[in-house]
């Protein structure tokens, strides 16, 4: 046979594993979807969850997982830019780097389950900070930050040696030229990077039932002072996720309409995890366009 | 490749009565770790002359020129030996400014390297950051550097568009027009060319012709009918020695060393 012909055939069996996943995929969404979206509506998204009966929510779990996201990416997005671009900038290369790169490796590799058990032990146990947001924002932290800052480095290192002695040649100081130069340049990059991993925290179950707790007392929507116990911003109160709300219902849920809650709350995940998705990639590539200025 | 008696050599002396030196090395050495690449350099480069360092690939310009700003202090393992001179100090030494002394002693890249940045950025980036706010003095710069350049008239109307959208000959005539936006005495070139068109290189060589005047240009080309179409002086590298540095038209049409000759009249290279 000739190359032409085992060409078409390697041609043929990849857009055939492709057309695969596609299909699983497409099948896993509308299956998620066509379930979940009928039990979807403006009070599902904003009433809280009831225990026994049915008719009851999610408003509080997605309060309390965008909380949640919100303060695991304040903690983690200038940790992991500051250390990605130590890594890619400043880190000589020795076996101490090498060694900070093979344990940013490992960690981003732990499974969730364990992260969050580690989170239980050392945030809400040793450092007493109970089930929290707090002790579930700082595991989150754990579980994303090792994935950010390799983003970070990655997106750094991508762009051009020329472009650095570009900057230099012109006087500039060496962190003058990574700060207006590298950085602006290697933004698309950091930030879909940033919305993607987001998108993995939003969703995650495992690291959060342990350390941010699994259940979700009323909150007062009318006051939004950090320290009164109730307040929806108070920080060490516990405080269960859309996906760990959706992991309970599952494994122990025992009101009538456990089922329909489950579906729905998950359609509301996978719509919240999809948006995050094509963010990134929007966001991504309308920066670059608006800084490249090709079309 | 042949082998030529390195002790060979005719390096012409420029009297400093009659020549101004902008630049001059002494016993340059440079070292890529543990290997040396430029073993003990003297030259001496003239004020408003343009210089150029010809030789095989592989001989040392590259790493020559850019000891000669010091760009090779961000390459991890270098080592440069031995005395670079501008207006009486030695820039090589410690306790040098070298971010300072690099807005005296610009440099341009073999490949274009534009930020990806609008037309007018890039221009007005350093000297911004240097403390030029002034939005007239700005625009001016920019004008008076793209006319310098030759680009002006083909960007005018576009100076707020992306400078990657640019041409290669263009990009590399921005690159220039960045470099002298510094007001630099020295600018250093390293093959500025050799990734372009001829009609670009024709241009780019043009640009530089025109710079002469206000500028001391130290130019590494591998193209011989390059250096003798531009250059007043020429330094013949080989294997990091330089064998030898004369008048261009006497380096091309009467070299007083062997391998040079050889090298000019394409026997090897
Ligand atoms: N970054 C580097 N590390 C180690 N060796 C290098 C490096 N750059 C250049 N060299 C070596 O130094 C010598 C001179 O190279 P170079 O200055 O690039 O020559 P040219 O510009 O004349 O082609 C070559 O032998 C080359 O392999
Ligand atoms: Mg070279």
């Amino acid at each position: 046979m000739d190359s032409k012909k085992w060409d078409k055939i390697a041609t043929g069996v990849l857009y055939f594993i492709a057309g695969v996943m596609i299909l699983i995929l497409a099948f896993l969404l509308i299956f998620i979807l066509w379930n979940g979206l009928p039990h979807v509506s403006w009070h599902f998204l904003t009433s809280p969850a009831k225990s026994f009966q049915s008719g009851g929510g999610i408003g509080i779990q997605l309060f309390n997982s965008f909380y949640l996201l919100i303060l695991s990416m304040l903690i983690s997005i200038p940790i992991s830019i500051g250390a990605g671009i130590y890594l890619s900038e400043y880190a000589k290369k020795n076996w101490l780097t090498n060694l900070v790169r093979t344990s940013i490796d490992i960690l981003s590799s732990l499974p969730s389950i364990v992260v969050g058990l580690f989170g239980f032990l050392v945030f809400s146990i040793s450092a007493g900070l109970g089930f929290s947001i707090l002790s579930g924002a700082l595991a989150l932290t754990v579980f994303n930050l090792p994935l950010l800052t390799r983003n970070v480095e990655e997106s750094l290192r991508s762009i051009s040696g020329s472009q650095r002695e570009a900057g230099l040649a012109l006087g500039l100081s060496k962190w003058e030229t990574v700060l207006k130069i590298i950085i602006p340049e290697a933004l698309p990059g950091i930030i879909t990077g940033m919305i993607l991993g987001a998108g993995r925290v939003f969703g995650e179950a495992a690291a959060l039932i342990y350390t941010a707790g699994q259940s979700a007392p009323p909150l007062d929507f009318t006051n939004w002072n950090p320290f009164y116990i109730a307040s929806p911003l108070n920080p060490l109160r516990p405080a269960e996720t859309l996906a760990v709300h959706i992991w309970k219902i599952n494994s122990e849920g025992i009101m009538p309409d456990a089922s329909q809650v489950s579906a729905g709350a998950s359609a509301v995940l996978i719509i919240a995890v999809l948006i995050f998705n094509f963010g990134a990639r929007y966001v991504g590539n309308h920066i670059y366009r608006k800084m490249t200025g090709t079309k | 490749m042949q082998n030529y008696a390195s002790e060979d050599r005719y390096i012409k002396e420029l009297d400093p009565k009659k020549h101004e030196i902008a630049l001059s090395t002494e016993d340059l050495h440079v070292f890529y770790g543990t290997s040396e690449a430029i073993h003990g350099v003297s030259l001496p480069f003239e004020r408003f002359k343009i210089t150029a360092l010809i030789g095989a690939s592989g001989s040392g310009k590259s790493t020559y020129l850019r000891s000669l700003n010091r760009m090779n202090d961000n390459i991890e393992g270098t080592r440069v030996d031995g005395k670079i001179m501008y207006r009486d100090i030695d820039i090589n030494g410690k306790g040098v400014n070298v971010y300072e002394m690099r807005k005296h002693i610009g440099m341009v890249f073999q490949r274009p390297n534009p930020f990806s940045k609008s037309i007018y950025d890039n221009i007005t980036f350093a000297p911004k950051r240097n403390g030029i706010k002034n939005k007239k003095v700005l625009d001016e710069l920019v004008e008076t550097t793209l006319k310098q350049a030759a680009l002006w008239d083909q960007v005018k109307d576009q100076l707020d568009q992306s400078a990657l959208a640019l041409s290669g000959g263009q990009q590399q005539r921005l690159c220039i027009a960045r470099a002298i936006a510094m007001k630099p005495d020295i600018l250093l070139l390293d093959e500025p060319a050799s990734a372009l068109d001829p009609i670009s290189t024709s241009t780019v060589e043009d640009t530089l012709l025109s710079l002469k005047d206000h500028y001391t240009i130290i130019i590494v080309t591998h193209n011989m009918q390059q250096a003798g179409r531009i250059s007043d002086y020429t330094a013949f590298f080989h294997l990091g020695n330089v064998l030898e540095y004369d008048i261009t038209s006497n380096v091309f049409q009467r070299p007083k060393i062997q391998a040079t000759e050889d090298y000019v009249s394409g026997r090897f290279g």
